[in-house]
């Protein structure tokens, strides 16, 4: 059952030929014999009720789509009565209060939640190792990293151990996993799904998607996450089409933007080989290939790791022992509860940034820092409004490396360095995926397609196409 | 050496909404600790604000109100700072784009004198909840039910040149704000804040350092605050010292300001656009029909109490210097009475019972209706100004509606002229050598017989009768 | 610009963070390194660029004042690390 695809199980579910039940006690099986840390919480009990509610539904055809399809949940979607820990000490012992709005949706759908998976702390990070819980394991190679910040999600998917995560992306936290792990994983545009409940990073780049292993399956939970939620002010107040319904147009005549700064020193040349190799089997598709230019994309590493950690830096005051999550033991005054709640409760990285953030945004330093990482950020994104008069599409790379090997960078600067291709789509609020193009040394190497603002019918279908002549997404790990 | 002072006023007006700037949570005062505090009020992670569209129109009213700039994009900013009854680490307010920009308003001094006030600006911004010292010895308790409860926050330009002046723009912010109904004006509950940045300097030379003093919460206050601020400063700058720029906090016991060093250390506020709120558009249409919502207001009422019901500048500025008096003076006015009678007894002896009694108008144990009758009772004269009086003092202690009192106690006029007359003529004949003295030409002794009568008649003689009756008996 | 360590212990604090005297100087580096990859948006020349802040050009959607939330005070203590009184209780805060 595991091999299937969402839109196999929703046939399967729907023909009687397994129950959700079935389909649930299954993927929980597999969780339970994995050893990749891709989960933070096991939610058994909720998954089998869920599952029993999803087959009642089925059978009284007051079912959805995606009713009954199980799913892992991200852990930093809060989820009431559910440890919701954004894979920090800070949040281990909080259990939400509430839902999330995403979470809301995807349980109106009666979709089944086996559990919240695993992630770097407060999603700060590319590998998935600055996770309290531990490191996540690549299914590919066990002693790889899966890719940060999503890691726990992409890693199950990529191994069977759920049809479909969900995952966010600040800085490529959906999009860096997915090509890592060989899974397909898409960044909508910005303000496309609420951020309500989704414990904030960087608001004004964090955008929730959809990790499974097709272009289909994601165009089919996208249709259940995205929409207008009047809780979440950056909401887009727009209707949400059936993202099923354009993907099988026809690409011909497709043009597709080639950056020149993407195919530049610093990337691998396995990576750029598969990445090469994939935009000729569009070519073939009758794809028109051109060279466009983002010159300020250089730029966006500085931009974002000065926007981000300011962000962050704010985001993250609300931790403070006071109403909720970690307090140190018995504080001797109020400053000694703030200055060792949060010291301890936080990891490195985090403290990292928040230290940048800080400093970023204080008295003096405030036009050098965050004010002119906001207009680096207009260039950046004009330089986008330019290439999408030209072309429909955008292609490359999405890391400059296949998964590297865990604890192998120690640096955090080298690790900022290698989000090179993924930051200057959050600053501009675009939306990008990343698909299964293919191998490098057996690592699994995704092609990222970046699209104008709301353009996700049109990326979908772009992969969905990809996804029909090639069979990279088809590939599993051992193992599985 | 003269020293001249010079204050600039930040006042936090709580606006009246129903429900939180950012949260649904209800505004309401004095519910159970913590229970009107929800989960964004709270600042629980993932949480986010949607702006009120009421507090907006609240601040859009004010500042159209002082014939301020409007701006037609303004930005929400986080205020980042650490404090218990600070939930999310930080405050939403407004920093370098306000909804309300510069404005100006006009106060009257005691000479008389208009003086006018330049208005800064005025921001949008959510209230803080309430740290509580004295629940327990070991602990602080924290109470978020007025966190998030939306704020106004009305800066001032440094224009006042005293006590005295400030107060007369607090006073005046005050009634502005119940007038255009944004702000219930309850100082003792915390509605409306004042803080005050005082500053002395040696006439005509440039600023001098300020302090801002917190934590007044009446006018009385307001005035000691800053009165004793400029003493102790220029106490200093005398000494030869130099005055520190620091928060300080109004000791209404002790009279005294003293430093508040725990808000002072490391203020770096880090302000910056909150990302998680847009940029706040004002179209001219939502602007036009705000304009046309908008109530009298007290200088246009003034103008208007002057210009159609003949009242003095004077009577008509104290009339109008509080929303519930004017209210208060115009029903009677609306059923009729007469406006100059109606203002003196307001102003008069209504105003000197409510003092008394320490009472706000809305809480008079007269209404404007029973006001209105007694008035009436004057002017139909079924009793005399004077007997009003004791009427008014009867219906003040309840003892009856205006014509019961009348009726029960026989206060009711005398304009039966044969009375009236027997009356006089018993006065003229116990009296016969100041008929005499009157008649030999003292004339002023018209008022004793008047007197006479009025007492022998209890005071309920018609006096324009009795006057007229005795010039008749006596030449 | 480079971070010494008086300004680390500063930025710390504001912060509300903890900087041990034994890993000053280790976080003192890393963090000027970091910031050396940042202070290359000096060398930018972003012209008349008007600074972003959103992603998109959206204005603020307003919300209806009417009271929607319901009291969860007993949700929200029960997980609150210490509360008395139906208070949230932190250390005495001298003023």
């Amino acid at each position: 059952m595991h091999n299937l695809t969402i839109a196999e199980q929703i046939k399967g579910l729907k023909n009687k030929d397994f129950s959700s039940q079935e389909l649930t006690q299954h993927y929980l099986n597999r969780i339970h014999d994995s050893k990749l840390n891709a989960f933070i919480s096991v939610t058994d009990d909720i998954a089998l009720s869920q599952a029993k509610e999803a087959d009642k539904k089925i059978a009284s055809n007051e079912s959805s789509i995606l009713t009954g399809i199980p799913y892992a949940h991200k852990d930093i979607f809060c989820t009431q009565g559910v440890k919701t820990s954004a894979g920090s000490k800070m949040l281990d012992s909080f259990i939400s209060p509430y839902d999330a709005t995403v979470t809301k949706k995807l349980n109106h759908e009666n979709m089944v939640m086996l559990g919240k998976t695993n992630m770097d702390e407060f999603a700060m990070g590319s590998s998935n190792e600055n996770s309290y819980f531990g490191p996540v394991q690549n299914p590919w190679d066990v002693s790889k990293v899966p890719g940060g910040s999503s890691g726990g999600s992409a890693a199950a998917v990529a191994a069977r151990i759920s049809p479909f995560a969900s995952g966010t992306d600040t800085g490529g936290s959906i999009r860096q996993p997915a090509s890592l792990c060989g899974i397909t994983g898409l960044k909508p545009t910005y303000g496309r799904i609420s951020r309500y409940g989704m414990i904030a990073y960087a608001s004004s780049l964090d955008q929730a998607g959809p990790m499974t292993r097709t272009a289909e399956d994601a165009a089919i939970v996208l249709n259940a996450m995205a929409g207008f939620d009047p809780n979440d002010s950056t909401s887009a107040n727009k209707s949400v089409p059936d993202y099923t319904q354009g993907l099988t147009n026809n690409l011909d005549g497709l043009k597709i933007g080639l950056p020149t700064e993407y195919f530049s020193e610093g990337l691998d040349s396995g990576v750029e080989k598969v990445v090469m190799q994939s935009i000729k089997e569009y070519e073939l598709m009758g794809a028109k290939i051109q060279e466009v230019s983002l010159p300020n994309s250089v730029h966006a590493i500085p931009a974002y790791y000065i926007v981000a950690p300011c962000e962050c830096s704010s985001n993250l005051s609300r931790f403070d022992g006071v109403r909720y999550g970690y307090r140190c033991e018995d504080p001797k005054d109020l400053n000694d509860l703030y200055l060792r709640s949060r010291s301890e409760g936080f990891g490195e990285e985090v403290k990292r940034r928040i230290m940048i953030g800080t400093y970023a945004l204080s008295a003096g330093y405030y036009d050098a820092y965050y004010l002119k990482a906001q207009k680096v950020r207009q260039l950046i994104s004009e330089d986008f409004k330019k290439a999408f008069k030209k072309v429909d599409v955008i292609m490359g790379p999405v890391s400059p490396t296949a998964a590297f090997d865990l604890g192998s960078v120690k640096d955090p600067v080298s690790m900022y360095l290698a989000d090179i291709y993924t930051l200057s789509v959050n600053l501009a609020g675009l939306p990008g995926m990343s698909i299964p193009a293919g191998f490098s040394n057996q690592l699994p190497v995704g092609l990222q397609i970046i699209g104008n603002h709301w353009s996700e019918e049109l990326l979908l279908n772009v992969a969905h196409q990809f996804q029909i002549r090639t069979d990279w997404h088809n590939h599993s790990p051992a193992d599985c | 050496m003269t020293w001249e002072t010079v204050i600039g006023l930040e006042i936090h007006s709580q606006l009246r909404t129903k429900s939180k700037i950012f949260s649904g949570a209800s505004t309401a005062f004095g519910s159970e600790p913590n229970t009107q505090a929800c989960a964004v009020d709270l600042g629980f992670p993932g949480v986010l604000p949607v702006l009120n569209e009421e507090a907006v129109k609240m601040a859009l009213r004010f500042g159209l109100s002082v014939n301020a700039d409007i701006n037609k994009n303004s930005i929400f900013a986080r205020k980042n700072y650490f404090y218990p009854d600070l939930p999310k680490g930080y405050q939403i307010s407004q920093f370098e784009i306000p909804i309300v920009g510069n404005g100006s308003i006009d106060i009257t001094l005691d000479s008389g004198e208009n003086k006018t006030v330049g208005i800064t600006r005025a921001h949008l911004e959510e209230d803080a909840g309430k740290s509580i010292h004295d629940l327990y010895d070991d602990f602080t308790a924290i109470d978020l039910n007025r966190a998030g409860t939306p704020l106004l926050e009305i800066v001032s330009e440094p224009d006042m040149r005293s006590a005295k002046e400030a107060v007369a723009y607090a006073k005046k912010i005050h009634a502005l704000v119940q007038y255009i109904d944004i702000c219930d004006g309850n100082m003792q509950e915390g509605s409306f804040r004042c803080d005050a940045n005082v500053s002395v300097r040696k006439q005509g030379e440039g600023l001098g350092t300020r302090a801002e003093l917190k934590n007044i919460n009446s006018f009385k206050f307001l005035e000691k605050a800053i009165n004793i601020e400029v003493e102790r400063q220029i106490d200093i700058l005398e000494e030869g010292g130099s005055v520190v720029q620091e928060t300080r906090l109004y000791d209404s016991i002790k009279n005294e300001t003293r430093s508040m060093r725990s808000k002072e250390e490391a203020n770096d506020y880090r302000y910056f656009p909150d990302p998680d709120l847009l940029p706040v558009a004002i179209s001219d249409e939502l602007l036009l029909e705000i304009k046309k919502e908008l109530p009298e207001l007290p200088t246009e009422k003034k103008l208007r109490f002057v210009d159609t019901l003949g009242l003095s500048h004077y009577d008509a500025e104290v009339l109008t210097s509080q929303k519930e008096v004017a209210e208060y003076f115009e029903k009677m006015i609306h059923q009729g009475a007469d406006a100059k009678l109606s203002a003196n007894w307001v102003m008069g002896d209504l105003s000197a019972a409510l003092n008394k009694s320490q009472l706000e108008i809305l809480d008079s144990p007269i209404s404007s209706e029973e006001l209105f009758q007694l008035i009436s009772r004057i002017t139909d004269n079924t009793i005399s100004g004077k007997i009003a009086k004791d009427v008014f003092k009867l219906m003040w202690e309840g003892k009856g509606s205006v014509d019961e009192i009348i009726e029960k106690q026989g206060l009711k006029q005398m304009t039966d002229s044969s009375a009236i007359e027997s009356i006089i003529d018993d006065v003229i004949a116990n009296n016969p050598d100041q008929v005499q003295q009157f008649k030999d030409g003292n004339s002023k002794l018209l008022g004793f017989f008047v007197g006479q009568v009025m007492k022998a008649s209890q005071g309920k003689a018609n006096p324009k009768q009795v006057n007229q009756i005795l010039n008749e008996k006596l030449s | 610009m480079s971070l010494d360590n008086k300004k680390v212990k500063e930025i710390a604090y504001l912060a509300r963070l903890n900087v041990q005297d034994s890993e000053i100087e280790q976080t003192a580096s890393e963090l000027n390194n970091i910031l050396s990859l940042m202070d290359k948006l000096g060398d930018i020349d972003t012209g008349d660029s008007e600074p972003m802040a959103h992603p998109l050009k959206m204005s603020q959607r307003l919300r209806e004042d009417k009271v929607s939330e319901e009291d969860m005070s007993k949700e929200f203590q029960e997980i609150a690390p210490k509360t008395g009184k139906g208070h949230f209780l932190v250390p005495t805060v001298i003023e």
